[in-house]
């Protein structure tokens, strides 16, 4: 019975409780809110992530385990929670103008978003197979409601409704596992499971088991032959929406499988490392050949955003039970989640930029962008050479890395069809810069920018190029994080 | 003067870059402003290296000198190091000084659309990626100045370039993309085995030997994917023909004298010293496609049209010596690489900014309806003809000596190479040599001697040589005789960094 007397640290739940409350608070002001104040929901949901991310910096350094040890709050949850505080708040700034143009659900629009983001926050610090589903959920459900918050729109409709489906069945899938694995081990919590396992990679049941809680992340992270839902629902959802799901609900998605895979299932890693061999070759080819054949700029990017989680398995696809290898692939997912989230929401932002007001979202129209938005031009292309890998911005330290973990590990097939694959990638982010840099404008109307938007790519594109100039900014905190033994939590906690 | 040892170099890498960040902040408008503040710092850039290269002490000019290295990357131990040595002080002057006199070239010549500060500022980002691949001693911080290179310069053929730009500006970059991720894994595999990106710590761990065979093999070739695709070697050199084609006068002339040779330094600086083993395998097979470049080079110059595509066709062949030279192993060969880079870098720069002049007043490069220029242009004409003929090796002119220690050094081969095979490529490149005197002879005739074509006899729009250009080109044409006439000025402080390299392979 001594799970009833559980203390709860509050200070750990801090961020949590921040965020919660601002989400209530804006729920509850808009209520009462007249309609063309209800634009007050934004900087409310901005402050309440600045709290939060304030509660986060107060953690700092701290070591803490709470909720039955389901909870726990060290290096590497914090680095996540502040991510999704940062993206949050470039995705706040995206959605501004978005949804005060086009005037709807706003208030509801925010609460659904922090509630996301809450997901996010709690899944850093899930421990336990039911706190990791519950923040998985939190980060899906209300992600469901945002795509189809354009009521009156078609596409918006199927959009939701595939994701709606899809979510539910990757859910399903994911639930079964966790049911199989919870009856093997008789345990929820990581470390107890890893325990319980042991090194039992080749029985049936284990593989079983954990090939369903695999199959069910990869949907949640549009890996290919699970991403079949991405492109039709970044298209028809609102767009700041789309750089939600391609950011923040991905690297959710992410986070979760790091700690199942690091901290529950290392040790059978042999029954599960073929798994993610397939699926990150086969997710970067296959995302990044379809990509070169898009013409609208969100598919486009959802695309390169399924080819860039195939580069992120890789990390996956190392582990080696017990080897000393494993520390530099865990390091290297981290470097390339943090780095992928922000540059892609940078890009996200540009394309909401230029599609607002009368711009569309079809590659050919950003012919000559440069002379019509000379600043908007050289944003995008700075992060879509980041995406590729290129300077001067930090996405080349992402792809850095995870080569230097496949090196590590010597597995120098997957690093080959990596690099391949970066010189792929290369060719249809490049028709875009083009496009902007080369191309005459059909069209010279300048392109306003609101500033909010700029304030977004500016932090955004500074925040990469530091990181560019001086990596130790994220690959020190991605180096203190180290996957924890069990031994090492039974002694903190 | 200490402040100079420890800052000379980081000036001379980051003044450029610091320039255009000057130039992102100041109205495009504001057109006369934005060339004299890009010009004053490549200026200023230039002055740092001349005073780097004052300081230097040539009596030990195989040392690193102006030696910084501190912390960056603790996590994988890479770290800001950079210095210079023999081999590479003359590359970074010749990054600088050429950079600058594009500045100067570009006053007159902002080529179509315009936007002198967006040019500008590329121009001076471009000089940092190619200044820092000079200096830097860390494999990381190197990859980083290597690949800075490619944005500046795919948007300088992009946006500038003629009218199959788009083509021309997408080949360079993925070709140097793809090689340029082999080349990083093959950093990545060294650091694996090794546990340093340190170039010195590397040069004294590979002269022992780093690892087995097989992977010194798999490293060399990953290296010199991204090295060959960069120089460029045959079959490796397709998209050389039209980048340069299509790139502006300023990108054509950047691109022949010093991206072209961050190759051929990879390959002094890394590829050998790191992996000898690998090298000596290698060398016949370098020496055999670079014996093909020659030759191809200058029959497809013979074939060429359009004057600017036959002198990038022309620096195929070139490049073609310069690595011969460095498969012979020996100090001649590599010396005489050195020098070659060096003069074809001052030669073929000149070339291509004459190339330039001549569209901009005929408006045309067409070799058929040119002709007859040193009538209507004594000067102009006069300035060609001396480019030309050092390209193709006369002695006394600069673009002899890399070619004369190229063919020496292949006449006696380093240790392990078979002599046959050498001498037979040493006939090879004597033929070639013949082949570039043909076709530069042939190409003097008919643009520079003759009638002036119907089209041009007027004389309308041909003017001589203007000062500003005399500005850009006077250093060039006087380096190019200085270089020639008395070589010992290069030869002297390349040869105690080419013993040091040399040390590797028991020589």
């Amino acid at each position: 019975m001594e799970a009833l007397n559980v203390s709860v640290d509050w200070h750990a739940l801090a961020p949590e409780l921040v965020l919660t409350l601002t989400a209530c608070a804006i729920l509850m002001a808009d209520l009462f809110l007249p309609k063309e104040a209800k634009w007050v929901a934004m900087p409310l949901g901005a402050a309440g992530l600045i709290g939060t991310l304030a509660a986060i910096v107060s953690l700092i350094g701290e070591e803490r385990v709470t909720l039955a040890r389901s909870f726990e709050v060290d290096e590497f949850s914090l680095l996540f929670k502040a991510l999704f505080c940062v993206i949050g708040l470039i995705l706040l700034a995206i959605s501004y103008d978005f949804f005060r143009d086009s005037d709807y659900y706003e208030g509801e629009y925010y609460f659904l978003m922090l509630c996301s983001l809450l997901g996010g926050l709690i899944i850093a610090s899930s421990r336990d197979l039911i706190t990791l589903f519950i923040a998985l959920e939190l980060i899906s459900i209300p992600a469901f409601v945002m795509t189809g918050l354009r009521k009156a729109d078609v596409k918006s409709n199927e959009a939701a409704l595939k994701f709606f489906l899809f979510g539910v069945l990757s859910s399903a899938v994911m639930l079964y596992g966790m049911s199989l694995v919870y009856g093997i081990t008789g345990a929820t919590h990581v470390d107890d499971i890893r325990l319980a396992l042991g090194g039992a990679s080749d029985e049936p049941i284990v593989i079983l088991s954990v090939f369903f809680v695999v199959v069910g992340f990869a949907f949640k992270i549009s890996a290919v032959p699970f991403h079949f839902w991405a492109p039709d629902t970044y298209e028809g959802a609102p767009s700041p929406v789309a750089a939600f799901l391609s950011t923040a609900s991905k690297i959710g998605g992410f986070v979760g499988l790091l700690v199942l895979m690091f901290r529950a299932f290392p040790d059978v890693a042999d029954a599960w490392r073929p798994i993610f061999a397939v699926l990150a070759a086969l997710t970067m080819t296959v995302g990044n050949l379809i990509a070169l054949k898009q013409r609208h700029i969100i598919r486009l990017l959802a695309y390169s955003g399924i080819a860039q989680s195939g580069y992120i398995l890789v990390a996956l696809a190392l582990i080696e039970p017990g080897a000393a290898s494993n520390r530099q692939a865990f390091v290297s997912a981290l470097i390339y989640l943090a780095i992928y989230g922000v540059m892609d929401v940078g890009a996200f932002a540009a394309a909401v930029a230029f599609a607002r007001r009368g711009g569309t979202y079809f590659i050919d129209d950003y012919a000559g962008l440069w002379a019509r938005n000379p600043a908007l031009a050289v944003l995008l292309a700075g992060f879509l050479f980041s995406l590729a890998g290129a300077p001067p911005m930090a996405g080349a330290w992402a792809k850095l890395f995870v080569f230097l973990a496949a090196i590590n590990a010597q597995v120098f097939w997957l690093a080959a069809v990596m690099g391949l694959n970066a010189v792929i990638a290369a060719w249809y982010y490049l028709v875009v810069v083009k496009k902007m840099f080369f191309e005459p404008a059909v069209d010279d109307r300048p392109v306003e920018v609101p500033g909010l938007l700029r304030l977004g790519m500016g932090l955004a594109a500074l925040a990469l190029v530091a990181v560019f100039v001086y990596p130790p900014l994220i690959t020190e905190p991605a180096d203190s994080t180290v996957p924890k033994e069990p031994a090492q939590v039974e002694i903190a906690g | 003067m200490e402040w100079l040892d420890d800052w000379g170099l980081s000036l001379t890498a980051f003044l450029p870059i610091l320039g255009s960040i000057v130039l992102l902040a100041m109205p495009a408008t504001e057109e006369k402003a934005v060339k004299i503040v890009g010009t004053l710092f490549a200026g200023l850039a230039l002055i740092a290296a001349l005073l780097v290269a004052a300081d230097f002490d040539y009596g030990n000019a195989g040392a690193i000198q102006h030696e910084v290295n501190s912390t960056w990357i603790p996590q994988i131990n890479a770290r800001y190091h950079v210095g210079i040595d023999g081999m590479s002080l003359p590359l970074v002057v010749l990054s600088a000084l050429v950079s600058f006199l594009c500045m100067i070239y570009l006053w007159f010549h902002v080529p179509s659309p315009g936007k002198p500060k967006a040019l500008f500022a590329l121009v001076l980002l471009l000089e940092t990626g190619m200044t820092g691949s000079f200096v830097a001693l860390d494999l990381v911080l190197f990859f980083v100045f290597w690949e800075l290179v490619l944005v500046p310069m795919y948007f300088m053929i992009g946006v500038w370039g003629g009218p199959r730009r788009e083509y021309a500006s997408v080949k360079f970059f993925l070709y140097t993309l793809f090689g340029s991720i082999f080349m990083l894994l093959g950093f990545l595999a060294l650091y694996f085995k090794t546990g340093t990106f340190d170039m010195i710590e590397l040069k004294e761990l590979g002269a022992a030997g780093i690892g087995s065979d097989l992977f010194q093999n798999l490293v060399f070739l990953g290296l010199f994917l991204g090295f060959a695709i960069k120089v460029p070697m045959w079959p490796f050199h397709t998209w050389l023909p039209d980048a340069h084609t299509e790139a502006p006068t300023v990108g054509s002339v950047l691109l022949a004298a010093i991206l072209l040779k961050m190759g051929t330094y990879g390959f002094i600086r890394m590829s050998l010293p790191f992996l000898p083993d690998a090298a000596v395998n290698f060398a016949p097979a370098i020496g055999i496609l670079s014996v093909i470049a020659i030759i191809y080079g200058a029959l497809c110059c013979f074939a060429q049209t359009d004057l600017k595509r036959l002198i990038a066709f022309s620096s195929v062949g070139h490049m073609g010596f310069v690595m011969l030279g460095i498969s012979t192993l020996t100090p001649e060969g590599i010396n005489g690489a050195i020098f070659g880079m060096v003069a074809h870098g001052l030669i073929t720069g000149m070339l291509f900014f004459l190339a330039g002049s001549i569209h901009e007043r005929y408006h045309t490069r067409e070799i058929s309806e040119l002709g007859g220029m040193l009538q209507q242009m004594p000067r102009f004409g006069s300035v060609f003809t001396y480019a030309a003929i050092a390209s193709l090796g006369l002695p006394g002119l600069a673009g002899f000596w890399g070619e004369f220690l190229a063919l020496m050094g292949s006449y006696r081969p380093g240790a392990g190479l078979s002599e046959e095979l050498f001498r037979v490529l040493m006939v090879g490149g004597g033929i070639g040599t013949v082949l570039t005197a043909g076709y530069l002879l042939w190409t003097i005739q008919r643009v520079n001697l003759g009638k002036p074509k119907e089209k041009f006899a007027d004389g309308h729009g041909l003017f001589d040589v203007r000062p500003l250009e005399w500005y850009a080109w006077v250093p060039l044409l006087v380096l190019i005789f200085v270089a020639g006439f008395y070589p010992r000025v290069m030869l002297d402080v390349t040869d105690g960094a080419v013993q040091n390299l040399l040390g590797a392979f028991g020589i």
